[in-house]
């Protein structure tokens, strides 16, 4: 019983750290991000190499997310800045940045790079054993959640971006440099994904398509979760970890992975604006 | 001539007897038929290896046009072609190597390719459009929809996926598919070389031909009326769900034409036909060739695939970088494509050309 919370758990986890950033970037600016997972990628890579250079883990994870917390402002300076209010021009927009950024490490860094093992050793939970670090990630997952609607509901930033979501034209009005503001956003968006990358890059073999894996995942929980980042993002990791979680257990991957998509398709015929549009109803 | 404004002057009643809207389909017409019969002398030509090669380019074009009418004139984004090109590519051959080679074997395993995949279109489409879902939504479903069938076939190198006489092989895909058969006055012949050349340019004909005159039809102009303002469309009385669900089966039909013609051209396929790369294709072949305009689609799917298939020598990494490139490039250059935009830019110069040989000669004899 335990082993199946603990998955559980994990399986939540890994849906909320791979999908915070894209949930950020959409939920707040209506961008859909296909570099999404590149950025993860961009993450695991910088961790791994601050790590082999003898940065302690945690710091070497710091590193990663401000590194891509960069990188995403400047793709927003350069590229997506001009192409707010046309979604699908920004959908291959981003999508080309995702190839020039996997492929680019391909030529850079060749198909695979040292690892670097998972550290703090594992537990036994009965019979199964369990990795420490797996449990720590659970933690960081709902830490992050609470800065995360800290940062965006309870800080001043919070309130201008807020505001220059809602109404761009009357924000400028009163003041607030709207331009700044998205491409803060954006960047708070790209330094979670980079975070994301570089907390799952000890327990993953990197490779620069290591961000794919995150990709459909993150997906279907932002188009679950709504427009409604924390909220949205946490009801929706929760029911689509247990629909994944219950099925990989006792079916396999695959079926996960269908039940996955079959749950997308069922939230969304019942609520097209996602859970955090029925969550703010009731 | 944009549709919109025929509409409008038919609507007015100001339209002489012969609309402008027949007189631009004839002129069509004859335009294509003369890149048809262009595309025949010029493959008559070839050796068999560079007609081999120049087959693969037109391969991909069938998905192509049908994510130019489901995104350019529908509104609708899919990254789903990949999945149908796939659905279909894999029923044909699971279906060809159990009804072996000929005709009657060919003709059976098309049928059921081009109904698997329509069929699964029709299913997804109409979860997806009576469901609600639009705009960017249906992108990131689609997107879903083919990466999981990626997935699923990836998984299936075990012995039990077989079906019939056929394995699925998982990640490295299947092989062994006969050579398809096409009817010919002297009986049945491979189709393969230059006759598959022949058979893709016919059929690329065709198909540009029907979507003329689709685009041209009142569910053309219906479907623009969606793509413009759903809400208007649907207060007018038009099923804006049903409309769309038609153009994303059309679509997906089309892609697996494609899907049929690639397992005749190189009798293999792989679940990373259906990947995250594959995917995006479609979407940067129509971005680059211009979304509204079905020549600009055809010669931008031939021309990147010819840059790609060249940059490739050196590794696809830097073909897959400057189609990275090539799309933001493109989504810069605005709703036209950049295709279209260069193909506008020479019908200006060769005008400006002519004007000024023009203005001489008169200055001369003045």
């Amino acid at each position: 019983m335990l082993i199946y919370l603990y998955q559980l758990a994990d399986n939540i986890s890994f849906l909320i750290l791979g999908s915070i950033g894209l949930a950020i970037i959409f939920g707040m600016m209506g961008v859909i991000n296909l570099a999404h997972g590149e950025l993860i990628t961009v993450g695991a890579y910088a961790t791994a190499v601050a790590a082999h250079a003898g940065v302690p883990l945690p710091l070497a994870m710091a590193l990663a997310a401000v590194v891509t917390g960069l990188l995403g402002a400047a793709i927003e300076i350069a590229v997506v800045r001009r192409l707010y209010g046309r979604p699908f021009d920004s959908i291959v927009a981003t999508w080309g940045i995702g190839l020039i950024i996997s492929q680019g490490i391909l030529i850079v860094a060749g198909p695979s790079m040292e690892g670097i093992g998972t550290p703090l050793g594992s537990i036994m939970f009965g019979d199964q054993t369990v990795s420490v670090y797996r449990l720590v990630l659970i933690a960081v997952a709902l830490a992050l959640l609470g800065v995360v609607f800290a940062v965006f509901s309870l800080t001043r930033f919070g309130v201008h971006v807020r505001a220059a979501m809602q109404d761009p034209d009357m924000a400028r009005a009163l003041g607030l440099d709207v331009r700044r503001i998205y491409t803060w956003t954006f960047a708070w968006g790209a330094a979670l994904a980079g975070l994301a990358g570089g907390l799952y890059a000890p327990t993953m073999t990197i490779v620069p398509t290591v961000g794919a894996g995150f990709v459909v995942q993150s997906f279907v929980t932002v188009v679950v979760g709504g427009g409604d980042v924390v909220t949205g993002l946490a009801a929706a990791a929760a029911v689509l970890g247990l629909v994944q979680s219950g099925l990989t257990t006792f079916y396999g991957t695959l079926i996960g992975q269908v039940g996955l998509l079959i749950a997308v398709m069922v939230v969304v015929r019942l609520q097209p604006k996602g859970l955090s549009a029925w969550i703010r109803r009731s | 001539v944009d549709p919109q404004i025929m509409t409008i002057n038919q609507a007015a009643g100001i339209l002489p007897a012969r609309s402008p809207a027949t007189m631009s389909r004839r002129w069509e017409t004859a335009r294509l038929a003369m890149l048809a019969v262009i595309a025949v002398l010029l493959f008559s030509m070839t050796d068999p290896y560079t007609a081999g090669t120049l087959s693969y380019y037109l391969v991909w074009v069938p998905m192509a046009l049908g994510l130019c009418l489901l995104w350019g004139y529908g509104g609708v984004l899919s990254f789903g072609q990949t999945a149908f090109f796939g659905i279909a590519a894999y029923t044909y051959s699971v279906a060809s190597i159990n009804f072996g080679d000929g005709l009657a074997a060919t003709s059976i395993s098309l049928t059921l390719a081009i109904i698997g995949s329509t069929l699964i279109a029709l299913l997804l489409g109409y979860f997806m459009f009576y469901g609600g879902v639009v705009d960017t939504f249906v992108s990131i479903v689609t997107l879903s929809t083919t990466l999981v069938l990626e997935t699923f076939l990836s998984q299936t190198a075990g012995p039990q996926w077989r079906i019939g006489d056929a394995r699925l092989n998982g990640y490295n895909g299947m092989t062994g598919m006969p050579i398809p058969q096409v009817p010919w006055f002297s009986g049945p012949i491979p189709l393969s070389g230059h006759v598959l050349a022949y058979v893709l340019v016919a059929a690329i004909f065709a198909i540009m031909l029907g979507l003329v005159n689709v685009l041209g039809s009142r569910f053309g102009r219906a479907l623009v009326a969606v793509r413009e303002n759903p809400l208007r469309a649907e207060m007018l009385g038009y099923d804006t769900a049903g409309i769309r669900l038609v153009a994303f089966v059309v679509s997906a039909g089309l892609a697996g034409v494609s899907g049929v013609f690639y397992v005749a051209w190189g009798e293999y396929i792989t679940p990373s036909a259906m990947g995250l790369n594959a995917a995006a294709l479609p979407v940067i072949w129509v971005v680059v060739g211009g979304r509204t305009s079905l020549t600009g689609v055809l010669i931008g799917t031939v021309g990147l695939l010819a840059i790609s298939q060249q940059l490739a020598i050196f590794g696809d990494q830097y073909a897959l970088v400057l189609l990275g490139v090539l799309a933001i490039i493109a989504v810069y250059s605005g709703r036209d494509g950049l295709v279209v935009a260069i193909l506008r830019r020479i019908s200006l110069w060769t005008h400006r050309l002519t004007n000024a040989v023009v203005a001489k000669r008169m200055g001369r004899n003045a």
